[in-house]
């Protein structure tokens, strides 16, 4: 389990620095620049061929730089089991790139045989609960390692559920020791859509067991009844109001790993790295405003 | 109250099917249904898997023209949708629902266009391997020389059609000029990737069933025969000397 | 022994003929691998939303055209085949024309 203090900052084996989504997009800039960043997060998906171009640019990327393993396929929230062979595969990435840390996401991706290429969203209530606990527990053992479970962007709810997410959160914390990896842009695309506070949910949420810390953009949209609706996108720079919780959270937490996603109108090499660099600046602004209080 | 696996079931029957109404239990912030939320989810599914399809078969796209391309994908996903959530291994069957899909029967080169974009991403994401040797090949003594075989590499892949497939998927995929397909005859093509570039061969009669008879396992003189058998024009020095430069060779392998 | 079976002393001479064509290895491949081979963006998952996903999400159906009654508009060529191949599948329900 997670201890006080930071020990759970070490545990999660990258820098306390930002990092980014790596796109292959960006493999030659990033070999031909050696960029000062943190770390680069992989989609574990994308490594899970044999052989080819992909591997032989993530091991150069990966001699110079920490990799941290962030599943999108592995669908620990669908009412079947887990893909054996997928969560093998899985661990195969992991013992060739040696990640820092993995994580996954809260919801499902398949049912029976299909996969649908998306996220989707899970009631929150004791069965879904006892459900993902399972699959988190196998993970975890398969991987021989604690993995980081992400919290959602979601746009519907369910009648169902029976309790608020961060509950749910912090009981698969409890039951499976866990950590958690807290995106800021879902935090505010979740609150946005269902009309809730993200400052409210932020200074509930359980931070001892944070990991790491998603960054991305989202993209505006109208709800049935033309109110806001906010899509995670990551197809744009971060949003002024998630950089202000950003703040809020580091404020509260200190340093912790953070990676800026951008997936979809990937821009050039040179506005993601500026995306990392302006999480680093409020971290180490919060920092040095952090001594200066101190030594006040 | 509603039970989770049949909500679950149902949300995703719902994601392929537009007919299908909002999963009951399934609401926005006011407890009211959820049209338009739960069509995020839909249009999710509907538009990543379009542009996974686009991206492995460009040339089909070019081919159709990006409207009817993302028409023709979502029937495609509705009836196979992935089986694994690798999304560069999506799309096996495209080629053959192209060649099945009753409104493209005057188009009948498209699946073997799709199979042939298809092979060069199992080639680019296939093992790596040094290919064999040439020199390993030349100390083989002259009377085990019929009796050898040859391990095809990883990568390698044939697609053979009676139109000029590689010429179409060129085109379409680097903007060469569109064969005259009634004129232009078939192409036999091998796919390889030697080091990290994969390289699309066209192959000369007697050729891809040569590699097909190796890569069954059969030793060099019945693969011999097997070229003969389609094409007596097929010249084995040549033959050879492509599938070496190509890469298309792993490594001998003892008689059996 | 017929036409289709080589004699030992050809198929020799043709690995000769082959090895003799083939250029000696250099370098060079090597040396490109370092960088600026081909990066296929095809098939890669990523964990957004789709591009433009909201703007769909507007209209009730997302299936915005029938590959049934669409005519592709392409660089592809129509051809009529000698032997007149059809196709085999059979529409889905909603291919179907309404009313």
């Amino acid at each position: 389990m997670a201890g006080n203090g930071r020990a759970w900052l070490v545990e999660a084996g990258l820098p306390a620095r930002a990092g980014v989504g790596l796109k292959a997009e960006h493999y030659h800039a990033i070999l031909d620049q050696r960029p000062d960043i943190g770390f680069f997060e992989i989609h574990a998906e994308n490594y899970m061929g044999a052989g080819g171009p992909p591997h032989a640019y993530l091991s150069a990327i990966r001699d110079a730089y920490p990799i941290s393993l962030h599943g999108v396929g592995l669908s620990i929230g669908a009412l079947g089991p887990l893909d054996g062979a997928h969560l093998s595969r899985l661990r195969q990435v992991a013992e060739r790139y040696e990640p820092g840390l993995f994580s996954e996401h809260l919801a499902w991706s398949t049912h029976d045989t299909a996969y649908y290429n998306d996220l989707l969203p899970v009631p929150y209530d004791r069965e879904t609960l006892d459900r993902v606990c399972d699959h988190i527990d196998q993970v975890q053992e398969a991987l021989g390692r604690r993995m980081l479970l992400e919290n959602p962007s979601t746009y519907v709810a369910f009648e169902q559920s029976s309790m608020s997410e961060l509950d749910f959160l912090r009981e698969v914390v409890s039951r499976t020791g866990c950590g958690l990896l807290l995106d800021v842009n879902n935090v505010y695309v979740s609150a946005v859509n269902h009309q809730t506070s993200p400052e409210a949910y932020l200074d509930a949420f359980p931070f001892e067991a944070v990991g790491e810390i998603h960054l991305g953009g989202h993209a505006p949209d109208t709800d049935d009844e033309g109110g806001p609706l906010l899509i995670d996108a990551h197809d744009r720079a971060v949003d002024e109001a998630v950089w202000a919780l950003y703040e809020r959270v580091i404020e509260r937490v200190g340093q912790v790993p953070t990676l800026v996603e951008w997936d979809n109108d990937v821009p050039e090499w040179s506005v993601l790295y500026g995306q990392a660099q302006a999480a680093e600046a409020i971290m180490a602004s919060v920092s040095r405003s952090r001594r200066h209080a101190a030594s006040a | 109250m509603q039970r989770p696996p049949e909500l679950q079931e149902e949300f995703a029957e719902a994601l392929l099917q537009p007919g299908n109404p909002v999963p009951a239990g399934v609401v926005g912030p006011n407890g009211k249904a959820a049209e338009k939320r739960f069509a995020v989810y839909r249009n999710n599914v509907a538009v990543s898997l379009t542009a996974a399809l686009k991206s492995i078969f460009p040339a089909i796209s070019a081919l159709v023209g990006e409207e009817y391309f993302a028409a023709l994908a979502r029937e495609f996903i509705r009836r196979h949708p992935p089986s694994s959530s690798i999304l560069a291994d999506y799309g096996r069957d495209f080629g053959d629902f192209l060649d099945a899909f009753p409104p493209l029967a005057n188009y009948p080169y498209l699946g073997d266009a799709a199979r042939l974009e298809r092979a060069w991403l199992d080639a680019y994401h296939a093992a790596d391997a040094t290919p064999l040797d040439a020199g390993e090949l030349g100390s083989v003594p002259q009377e085990r020389l019929g009796s050898t075989r040859i391990d095809l590499h990883p990568s390698a892949r044939i697609v053979r059609s009676r139109w000029p497939v590689a010429t179409i998927v060129e085109a379409n995929r680097s903007g060469g000029a569109m064969p005259n397909l009634s004129a232009a005859g078939g192409e036999d093509v091998l796919v390889s990737r030697p080091a990290l570039d994969v390289i699309v061969t066209r192959l000369a009669p007697g050729e891809a069933a040569f590699l097909a008879a190796l890569g069954a396992g059969e030793a060099l003189e019945s693969a011999i025969a097997s070229a003969f058998d389609g094409a007596a024009s097929f010249d084995l020095a040549s033959c050879l000397q492509r599938c070496l430069s190509t890469g298309a060779f792993l490594r001998l392998l003892p008689p059996a | 022994m017929n036409q289709k079976t080589l004699s030992a002393v050809i198929v020799a001479g043709a690995v000769a003929t082959a090895l003799a064509g083939i250029a000696a290895p250099t370098g060079a491949q090597a040396e490109a691998k370092e960088k600026c081979y081909g990066v296929s963006l095809a098939g890669k998952n990523d964990c957004a939303a789709g591009p433009g996903t909201s703007c769909a999400g507007t209209s009730k159906i997302d299936y915005q055209g029938n590959a049934w009654t669409l005519v592709p508009k392409g660089t592809c060529a129509s051809i009529e085949l000698p032997d007149g191949r059809v196709g085999s599948l059979e529409p889905l329900d909603r291919d179907l024309p309404q009313g």
